[in-house]
């Protein structure tokens, strides 16, 4: 079996990418420095996973992996994070 | 090397599972910041004031530069362009050390200033700036002990691309490692808005 006869990512591509990811660092900074509350956690949280998502689907070649297998479990680990961090605030929002 | 007898999908997801424990890893770790930012929010605010935006900000950019001289690495091997490869991976081993050199010096100011875990500064100080610096040495100290080990792998990497035992047809060690890589920087991604950004 042989997963390396798929898709080659092209120098072009790869270096857009970084540059998206260069260009979501400076905005993220930028919108750090405005004052926007609690909304502020939620704009760096947001602006992070949506750089994880860039590196994760072209660096890591997520998008092109030809087994369905790697999508499913991942979304999976997603799902577990989300259950684990959301049952815990849950849990902590209710104490007495 | 008989490359017939790899199974580079099974090589691969071996090691995209042995990523997702990785990431549960830094969950943990994560959601401990979280609970105790809700319990100490002044406190962390404080002693986020503490840590310099600068190095954060430069040792992000490092680490996606890096991240691009893999996944250009493995671009350039698939392409048999061998000698191209080699030049990507040391300039990621080099972003790699840089980073590491400039955690040493803002460490190093932090400890200047008498912060450090079980120092007399922060045993004396309130309870949330200590619990912070914790985390920070914690989590930023782990996450440096994973640069170690990412560099060692593209150390390997590149040793064994320059003697020819990563090519064209078989490169699964250099995108495991890649992906390890990758991991790394992905956990930086959500470190750097934690400590640096949202106090």
């Amino acid at each position: 079996m042989n997963a390396h006869d798929g898709h080659i990512l092209s120098y072009g591509k790869l270096l857009a990418v970084l540059g998206v990811l260069f260009v979501l660092t400076v905005i993220t900074i930028l919108v750090s420095t405005v004052d926007l509350g609690a909304a502020n956690i939620w704009a760096a949280l947001l602006i992070a996973s949506v750089k994880a998502t860039f590196v994760l689907l072209f660096f890591m070649h997520l998008k092109y992996e030809r087994s369905k297998a790697f999508a499913i479990t991942f979304v999976v680990t997603v799902f577990c994070v989300a259950l684990l961090i959301g049952f815990l605030f849950w849990d902590v929002s209710y104490r007495v | 090397m008989n490359t017939k007898t790899k199974d580079n999908t099974g090589a691969k997801f071996g090691m995209w599972l042995f990523l997702y424990s990785e990431i549960m890893l830094f969950t943990g770790l994560f959601i401990l910041y979280a609970a105790y930012f809700r319990e100490y929010l002044p406190d962390f605010v404080n002693a986020g004031k503490e840590l310099d935006l600068r190095y954060g900000a430069v040792n992000t950019l490092i680490l996606l530069t890096s991240s691009f001289t893999v996944a250009a690495a493995i671009t350039a091997i698939r392409k048999k362009q061998a000698q191209g490869s080699l030049i990507f991976l040391c300039i990621s081993i080099a972003c790699g050390i840089i980073f590491l050199i400039n955690k040493y010096f803002e460490w190093g100011h932090k400890f200047s200033h008498d912060i450090f875990p079980n120092s007399a500064t922060l045993n004396a100080g309130p309870r949330g700036e200590n619990i912070f610096f914790g985390l920070y040495y914690v989590i930023t100290g782990l996450h440096g002990v994973h640069i170690i080990a990412g560099l060692s792998l593209l150390i390997t990497a590149a040793w064994f691309v320059k003697k020819g035992k990563i090519v064209a047809s078989d490169f699964v060690f250099l995108e495991n490692s890649g992906l390890y890589w990758h991991l790394v920087d992905l956990i930086w991604i959500f470190i750097f808005p934690l400590f640096y950004l949202v106090i």
